[in-house]
């Protein structure tokens, strides 16, 4: 089965606010082939990332990661991530959680749009910036089992 | 008869987003998630912080003040009897406002209107010590609150907002106080979400809060704008909540992490 492509949905972005552009990308079935950027994603920063409370990831996650005494609970350990999904899944995964499964309570790290009351700290910008979350990525592919 | 059962019934048909309302048995104050050691600190009165609020609240009761010069206790008279079961039952309908207020709200209004005094600001010490010291004398009541039907259609948009994501991390009230509330966030017990303590000590903030201070977190953790104090939304947030509770015990002043 052929998946649509979808392109620079997200480009289409609300008026007044100083909205961030976001990159365009292509979703091809499950995944984002392609990265978000040039360069590649760094792995040391993508893990040093997850673990910082302010990426939320452990919020909800736990992971393989012993220094970190608080770690949720509320989602599928990260443990294994890179042989459970491909690279362009794990980004599709990050990008925008909500396509994979609508119900997902897993937030779209690089989406703008459909969000309702946004605080203005963080209105129009995406939580993730497209390096970051290339970063994330490489580190995720190293997780392997 | 429950205005509660429109909302449940609009919760299970409304999204997939969230689960089901939790079965009356299964409900459990944030209390029953702590350690033994924070449980302690609640029950015992010398132990727990709040209750020097209470005491300040209880001199408060009795001072005289305003154009009126005239103290709490010179129209309620002794806390005990005329104020036992009465914070259980807010937030109440108040015909003036046309709209539901909060016990915090109940207590400024009797300040400008019968001490004619100046209303005081929402978290102040004083206006909690007061909120307290009102909120003790329903230690152990079953909660009440929304059994005046014409608060029907507030609980009703303050239970819609429940269960609305909102903010950037997209989130619901419900998605994590209804259908995570046995996991942990970060290390940290998510509990039911039920009011039943408030005003509060909690440790993290080394002070008593109300629960306003304690959803505008919530609002403010899942990166969506915190509504003001004293918003109508927050109102209806929590009268949602307080009859969302209803027949739970009151513990105010609780003590959380
Ligand atoms: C609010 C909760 C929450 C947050 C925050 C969150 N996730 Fe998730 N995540 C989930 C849930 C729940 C799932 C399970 C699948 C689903 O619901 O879509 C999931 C699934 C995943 C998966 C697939 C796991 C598997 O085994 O298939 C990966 C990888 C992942 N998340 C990575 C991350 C990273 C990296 C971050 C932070 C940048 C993050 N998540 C933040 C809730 C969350
Ligand atoms: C991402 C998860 C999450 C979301 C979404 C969330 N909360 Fe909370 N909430 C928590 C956590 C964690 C606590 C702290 C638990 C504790 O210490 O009682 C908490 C505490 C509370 C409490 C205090 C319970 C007690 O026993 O004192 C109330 C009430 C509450 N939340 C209501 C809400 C409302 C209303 C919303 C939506 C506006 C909301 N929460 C959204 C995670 C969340």
């Amino acid at each position: 089965m052929s998946a649509p492509i979808l392109v620079g949905a997200l480009l289409a972005l609300p008026g007044g606010t100083a909205a961030q552009e976001l990159r365009s990308y292509s979703v091809v079935g499950d995944a984002i082939p392609e990265p978000l950027t040039n360069a590649r994603g760094d792995a040391a920063r993508g893990r040093a990332l997850v673990v910082e409370r302010s990426s939320t990831c452990i919020l909800c996650h736990s992971g393989p990661f012993p220094e970190q005494k608080f770690q949720g609970d509320l989602a599928p350990d990260l443990a294994g991530s890179g042989s459970r999904s491909s690279e362009g899944q794990l980004r599709l995964r990050l990008v925008d959680a909500s396509r994979l499964n609508a119900a997902t309570i897993m937030p779209s790290y690089y989406r703008v749009d459909g969000l309702d009351r946004v605080g203005t700290l963080w209105r129009g910008k995406p939580i993730l910036s497209a390096e970051q979350i290339e970063d994330i990525v490489a580190y995720l592919m190293t997780l392997r089992e | 008869m429950r205005p509660f059962g429109a909302i449940a019934a609009a919760l299970l048909t409304a999204s997939a987003v969230c689960a089901a309302e939790i079965p009356q048995a299964d409900r459990r104050s944030g209390y029953s998630f702590m350690k033994a050691d924070t449980k302690a600190m609640q029950d015992e009165d010398t132990a727990n912080p709040g209750m020097l609020w209470v005491l300040d609240g209880e001199a408060l009761w009795k001072r005289k003040l305003g154009a009126a010069n005239k103290a709490c206790a010179d129209c309620h008279g002794d806390a005990r009897t005329s104020m036992k079961g009465i914070a259980a039952r807010y937030p109440a309908f108040d015909k003036a406002a046309g709209r539901p207020i909060d016990l915090e709200q109940r207590i400024n209004s009797c300040r400008s209107n019968h001490q004619q005094a100046t209303p005081l600001p929402f978290e102040s010490r004083e206006l909690l010590a007061l909120t307290a010291f009102v909120s003790r004398q329903s230690q152990g009541t079953p909660i009440e609150t929304g059994a005046d039907p014409q608060l029907a259609p507030f609980i009703a948009r303050g239970g819609e907002r429940y269960m609305q994501r909102q903010g950037q991390l997209n989130l619901a009230c419900a998605n994590c106080h209804d259908d995570n509330w046995d996991k942990k966030l970060v290390g940290s017990a998510i509990t039911q979400g039920h009011p039943t303590g408030y005003p509060l000590y909690r440790l993290e903030w080394q002070s008593l809060g109300s629960l306003q201070r304690r959803l505008r977190a919530c609002i403010t953790g899942i990166r969506a704008q915190a509504y003001d104090y004293g918003a109508p939304e927050l109102v209806e947030l929590e009268l949602y909540l307080m009859s969302r509770a209803r027949g739970m015990a009151m513990e105010a002043p609780g003590v959380r992490p």
